[in-house]
């Protein structure tokens, strides 16, 4: 064959009977997409199918003071408050900066202008940041700098050692991008009519971006803190020198506090348990808990963030 | 009653518009701090200030007058601030501590090299205590501290390799079906689903690849050791899926509408129009995403840490245990001494890992902008 007629033949577009390469094209795309949701399917499946039978109200509620490995005793209670801690002190920080940032980037930002573009690459860039460097910048930055200096040469250090703020200021620049990104897009499905309405009706630009757009625009900011508290909630890496602790006997009084955490737990039951087998029903009931917590607020954002582009097709 | 205009006129509107402006800039402050305060840390390294040999050569405490007071300084490697505090029967007594340190340092060749210089970091070396050929070895504890980063540099790039060879053929294939061949409302379903994938935490996929998976991908392929570059790599590979789907489902969809219509107003199948129009316009996007998928999967840390058995061992072999750069950070910070070379090491493969994830990042991001530039304009 000729390299005119291959492409003749490549350009032919009239079917012929049963179309062989048509059906291998969807069934091979279709399949991958199968195998991934099986993947994730398998992965959950496990997971609820050992961790079922150790995962109770005791175990939620079940203090780690005497013994984090004995099966019976040992519950998560001071794990799940750790990482409600630091995620909580995340949020307070994160979505005021994150929502002020989107709205100066729909509202007032000029969008072929060169601060645009560089203010939104470093939103994208700091996305992309390995979770490791950020525990990295938190020790860096927050103890060593900002905390050694606050406590000035102390003999006993206050703040220029790891503890919940730290980790919680770290997670918040790690999320800063999902809160932006979030709201950024709740607030362009607003109909421009709402703005130029309250406008001509003698409200000032400030004015309208409080009273009107941003109630509207109220169930992108939840999107976008539920999605940074899914991501928050499961990182390890970033608050491994930043705050978490290997065993505290007492749960955290103040934010200059360690504290235990869920994600770290885990890390800890699958790679230093003095016996795995034994602890295993632990591991599994522990990573149960972990799942419900991110899986359940993506599935919320997901289904919130649905409603949001469900409401901005109808609008447009 | 004056005509005000611009800012005078409403002095609260302005302030508030400079203070959101300012508030938005964070972002970029962010990215700045973190390379400053990353990078800070290696410094002194990479300017060479720090030295890391067991033995350092000697000069007896009685001839320290014969030393010029900044020579003294050096020696004893203070600052100024604190060389001032001392008088001279401290600076004695620190000198013979020195001497006395020396007596008990170790004799051998090794000793007094400096394994901080950039040729100890990069190239082979014959060390005194191991066979006797030239060897690549990370080993930061012990005697000598040997800090080559060849092996943890091939291992994260394995692992990568793996992930990606894995999860991108995955990823696309099943973005070109959800994008393309799927029906509107099983679209609507599919798109969430394949992205709660990454609701799934690092920790807990580590978590899965070590009980789970190491012992299933052993038994079906039969190799040694049961953690390595392999399992860690397809463990890895799940979390990049989501990356790459996500991006390259997005380039897919913003391929005008027309296109494929147009295709398929000339009789083309819905698999020609989406494979031999939609991707090849879309290619820029794609290749974006694979791009990012790399930067994540590099990047990504307790998978690694946890599946990839974490020995610095010199070897290409998939199905040896292997220990990447984020892993060894990960691992090895908390024990390093505060200031100390090793501490510095770490972060200086930190700030080398966010040169690199900077720049996937900037050129992902590039091509994205540049690619919705020319649909869109393309469009109109």
């Amino acid at each position: 064959m000729t390299a005119t007629d291959a492409k003749a033949s490549r350009l032919d577009f009239r079917s012929r009977g049963f179309d062989f390469a048509s059906f291998a094209f969807t069934g091979i795309t279709g399949l991958a997409t199968v195998f991934i949701l099986a993947i994730l399917a398998i992965i959950i499946a496990n997971i609820v199918w050992h961790g079922w039978g150790t995962f109770s109200w005791r175990f939620l509620t079940g203090s780690a003071d005497q013994d984090m490995f004995d099966v019976n005793k040992a519950g998560v209670l001071p794990m799940v408050i750790g990482t409600a801690l630091r995620v909580l002190v995340m949020t307070i920080v994160v979505v005021p900066v994150g929502v002020i940032t989107a709205v100066y980037l729909t509202e007032y930002a000029h969008s072929t202008a060169l601060t645009t573009r560089v203010i939104r690459g470093a939103v994208n860039n700091l996305a992309g940041v390995p979770s490791i460097v950020f525990g990295l910048f938190g020790l860096g930055f927050f103890i060593s700098f900002i905390g050694r200096g606050l406590d000035g040469g102390a003999a006993e250090p206050l703040w220029g050692k790891p503890a919940i703020v730290w980790a919680s200021l770290t997670l918040s620049v790690m999320t800063l991008p999902l809160v932006i990104v979030a709201t950024e897009e709740s607030l362009r499905a607003i109909t421009p009519g709402l703005r130029e309405a309250s406008l001509a009706l003698g409200a000032t630009k400030l004015e309208t971006i409080i009273k009107i757009v941003l109630p509207e625009a109220l169930p992108g900011i939840l999107t976008g803190g539920i999605l940074a508290v899914g991501r928050a909630g499961g990182e390890v890496a970033p608050i491994l020198f930043t705050g978490a602790a290997y065993y505290m006997r007492d749960l955290p009084h103040s934010l200059t506090d360690q504290f235990m955490d869920l994600g770290y737990h885990v890390f800890i039951l699958s790679t230093q348990s003095p016996d795995i087998e034994k602890t295993r029903p632990i591991l599994f009931a522990t990573v149960l808990a972990l799942l419900l917590l991110t899986l359940s607020l993506n599935l919320v954002a997901v289904i919130v963030r649905a409603r949001v582009r469900k409401r901005m097709r109808a609008s447009h | 009653m004056g005509i005000h205009r611009g800012h005078q006129a409403r002095p609260l509107e302005w302030l508030a518009e400079k203070f959101i402006f300012l508030v938005s800039l964070t972002a970029i402050l962010m990215v700045f701090l973190i390379f400053v305060f990353v990078a800070r840390e290696a410094l002194p390294l990479v300017l060479g200030k720090m030295n890391s040999a067991a033995a350092r050569p000697v000069i007896a405490a009685k001839e320290m007058d014969k030393l010029k007071p900044e020579e003294l300084r050096t020696y004893l490697g203070l600052t100024a601030a604190e060389f001032k505090q001392l008088d001279k029967e401290a600076l004695q007594a620190l000198m013979e501590v020195r001497e006395e340190e020396a007596k008990e340092a170790p004799k051998d060749k090794d000793a007094t090299l400096n394994t901080t210089e950039w040729r100890y970091l990069f190239q082979p070396h014959q060390w005194s205590d191991s066979r006797p050929e030239d060897r690549y070895v990370w080993q930061p504890i012990g005697r000598i501290h040997k800090y080559n980063l060849m092996p943890l540099i091939i291992g994260s790039l394995k692992t990568t390799a793996v992930a990606l060879l894995f999860s991108v053929p995955l990823a696309l294939a099943a973005a070109l079906y959800v994008s393309q061949l799927a029906s509107p409302t099983m679209k609507e379903w599919l798109k969430p689903a394949i992205e709660l994938l990454s609701g799934v935490p690092s920790v807990v996929l580590g978590f899965f690849a070590l009980m789970v998976l190491a012992s299933f991908l052993q038994g079906v392929f039969g190799y040694q050791s049961r953690l390595n570059a392999f399992v860690a790599g397809i463990a890895l590979g799940l979390a990049v899926i989501p990356v790459v789907f996500s991006i390259a489902e997005d380039a897919l969809t913003s391929v005008p509408r027309a296109y494929t219509q147009a295709a398929l107003a000339l009789g083309a199948s819905k698999w020609q129009a989406a494979w031999q129009i939609v991707l090849p316009a879309a290619a820029p996007g794609v290749f974006a995403a694979v791009v990012l998928g790399f930067g994540r999967a590099i990047g990504e840390t307790m998978v690694v840490l946890m599946a990839s058995g974490n020995a610095s061992i010199m070897s290409f072999s998939l199905f040896d245990s292997t220990r990447s750069i984020t892993a060894t950070i990960a691992a090895e910070l908390a024990e390093a001494v505060f200031g100390g070379h090793h501490y510095r090491i770490l972060f200086l493969i930190g700030a080398m890992l966010f040169v690199v994830t900077f720049l996937t990042n900037l050129a992902g991001d590039l091509i994205m902008h540049r690619l919705k530039g020319r649909l869109e304009g393309k469009a109109k």
